[in-house]
């Protein structure tokens, strides 16, 4: 009993980072429980009818002292525009918290992890939290092009931060699983995790695979409930269907059943 | 009380709140044999509802008993077993498990799930179907039959009294609508099995309706089930003649629904200065 919550979060700010991201940053009703990197929270989209559905979106960042967590939403559909359409010190509910989260890495492993898209989110709390543990943590943040990224400055401060653009504006042009820190380092990591569109995941973790070496992807499957009672969200695996609400968003590439 | 597959097996709403508070807990529903259901996308979300093709994915009736049932048994509040079978020998023998546990008082026996291909609905859309399971399932359990009507049918009190003539003890409706989505950009079905089952706010009109119609027809209890969310949409199920309500897509918007309701109903007693919810079972004013 009381291990998840639904609160009414109040919003401090909304800050547009570029075209179509944006960073809430959202004060609890009361003390935050732990939360970890790669868990999320189930968003009740306000001021639009006939959306019925919460939207599930990973934790950015947590202030325990403040409590506070932000997340970043990037512009999809309906639901997400209408999520970054809200103003400060108004309320949202959220489901908290939810899923289970990246293994954060023991003392002084090192660490790669690769983001895509508005995958990027919950990397930035996993490079946080590994910074307790490690100094070795490398990240590779892939896009479109150079004003895609985000946030970076953050980024910096937990971890050795490598682009890629497919443009080629910033970093080393092509994918992620191009960049020569990829290409060349891969067998010289302890961990490897992922998380953005399904290909760039797949591409990542059949590398991964190939070199044998330890990699959690997040997935993103639709949702209905977020908290394990409606089975819509599952993932095949190696033991059976799994909820990705309950059971991941976080899974070992192994325990998956892609095509890789 | 909870609706059956929108509320897991008790645990996974005990994690916010003590379910003792609630009326009661239809649990997932449970089949003879594993079942690993449909393949994903089973959820397409639709103008104030959604779409489902789960698929009645559980872990089969043996699992439920040794592993579920020990830890969720001891919920203070009346734990409801959600039937399914292909045939009806199947209905029977998950039925003759459910009967050895003591603390299952009731069950639902689903001859309306729209998701399987074989069984489920097929029982629930014709008056000889359905009594036939209603009947044999009868003879063999002695505790509360509540038997879940389909909505897909052309005359649901039809249905309603052929179940009651069987000797069904209530009967709870509505189950999904068969409804279907498609993405027009890419010009495919949502779901993977094409069509699913229509729940939320969009349907309450239309099961409001049945429930009315069900309650004129026949005399055992009726629980009112289909897109209810806060406190007026329970009592205009009460109103239109059910004895009880669940409460079910709306659990995904908000777990802590059921508490409102009960919390709101209070308040509306007071407020219409009544003694108990029972005075407003069937109360509409012409
Ligand atoms: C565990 C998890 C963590 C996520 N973290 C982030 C994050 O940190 N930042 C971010 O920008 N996005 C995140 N997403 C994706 C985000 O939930 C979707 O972008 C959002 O739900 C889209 O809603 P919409 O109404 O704008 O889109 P819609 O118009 O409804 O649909 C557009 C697309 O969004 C996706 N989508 C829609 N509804 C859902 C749903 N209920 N669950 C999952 N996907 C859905 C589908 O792929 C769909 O095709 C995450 C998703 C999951 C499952
Ligand atoms: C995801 C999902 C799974 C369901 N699974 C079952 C089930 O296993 N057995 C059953 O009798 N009804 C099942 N139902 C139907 C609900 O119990 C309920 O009858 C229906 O959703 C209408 O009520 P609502 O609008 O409040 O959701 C399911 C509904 C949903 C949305
Ligand atoms: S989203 Fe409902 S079980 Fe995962």
């Amino acid at each position: 009993m009381g291990k998840k919550a639904v609160g009414d979060f109040t919003v401090i700010s909304n800050r547009k980072l570029n075209q179509s991201n944006f960073l809430l940053k959202l004060a609890a009703p009361g003390p935050l429980p732990d939360i970890s990197p790669g868990q999320f929270v189930n968003v009740d989209i306000k001021n639009a009818k006939e959306i019925f559905l919460r939207r599930p979106f990973s934790v950015f960042e947590v202030d325990y002292s403040n409590n506070t967590l932000s997340l970043i939403v990037k512009i999809l559909g309906r639901g997400s525009k209408v999520l970054t359409e809200i103003n400060e010190g108004d309320k949202i509910s959220l489901i908290y918290p939810l899923g289970k989260s990246f293994t954060i890495p023991s003392a002084n492993e090192k660490i790669l992890a690769v983001g895509g898209g508005s995958g990027v989110a919950p990397l930035l709390f996993l490079a946080k939290e590994s910074k307790l543990k490690t100094d070795n943590v490398d990240i590779i943040l892939g896009a479109r092009s150079a004003e895609d990224h985000i946030q970076v400055d953050e980024y910096k401060k937990f971890a050795n931060l490598h682009f890629t653009t497919e443009d080629g504006t910033l970093g080393a042009k092509g994918f992620v699983t191009h960049h020569p820190v990829f290409r060349e380092k891969l067998n010289a990591y302890d961990k490897v995790y992922a998380c953005g569109p399904d290909a760039m995941m797949k591409a990542v973790a059949k590398e991964a695979k190939a070199a044998g070496v330890f990699c959690e992807v997040s997935l993103e499957n639709l949702m209905a409930c977020g908290f394990g009672v409606c089975l819509c969200c599952i993932e095949p695996t190696q033991h059976g269907n799994k909820c990705v609400c309950t059971d991941g968003p976080v899974f070992n590439i192994n325990d998956l059943k892609w095509q890789i | 009380m909870l609706a059956s597959g929108t509320c897991g097996f008790a645990e996974e709403i005990n994690d916010f709140y003590d379910v003792s508070q609630v009326g009661g807990i239809f649990l997932k529903g449970t089949t003879l044999r594993n079942r690993d259901g449909n393949e994903y996308p089973r959820m397409a979300e639709t103008a104030s509802g959604m779409l489902n093709a789960v698929g009645l994915q559980n872990k089969g009736v043996d699992y439920f008993i040794e592993t579920t049932y020990p830890k969720i048994k001891d919920y203070n509040t009346p734990l409801i077993v959600n039937v399914n079978g292909s045939t009806v020998e199947e209905y029977i023998e998950l039925t003759e498990k459910i009967n050895e546990l003591d603390k299952i008082p009731a069950i639902e026996l689903n001859i309306s799930c729209p998701n399987v291909k074989e069984g489920g609905m097929a029982f629930g859309i014709t008056c000889p179907g359905a009594e036939a399971v209603t009947r044999e399932v009868r003879r063999v359990y002695d505790k509360t039959l509540i038997v879940k009507l389909s909505p897909n049918v052309t005359d649901v009190s039809e249905i309603a009294k052929a179940v009651e003539g069987q000797g069904a003890d209530s009967v709870s409706l509505v189950n999904t609508f068969l409804g279907m989505a498609i993405d027009s950009a890419t010009r495919k079905p949502l779901l993977s099995t094409i069509t699913g089952g229509l729940s939320g706010p969009a349907i309450k009109p239309i099961a409001l309706r049945m429930v009315w119609q069900v309650a004129q027809a026949v005399k055992i209890p009726v629980i009112g089930i289909g897109g209810i969310i806060n406190t007026a949409d329970a009592i205009e199920f009460l109103l239109a003649g059910a004895s009880a309500v669940q409460v079910g897509t709306g659990l995904f918007k908000d777990p802590f629904i059921p508490l409102e309701i009960i919390e709101g109903m209070k308040k509306y007693l007071e407020e219409h200065r009544l003694n108990n919810i029972t005075d407003l079972i069937g109360g509409l004013q012409m």
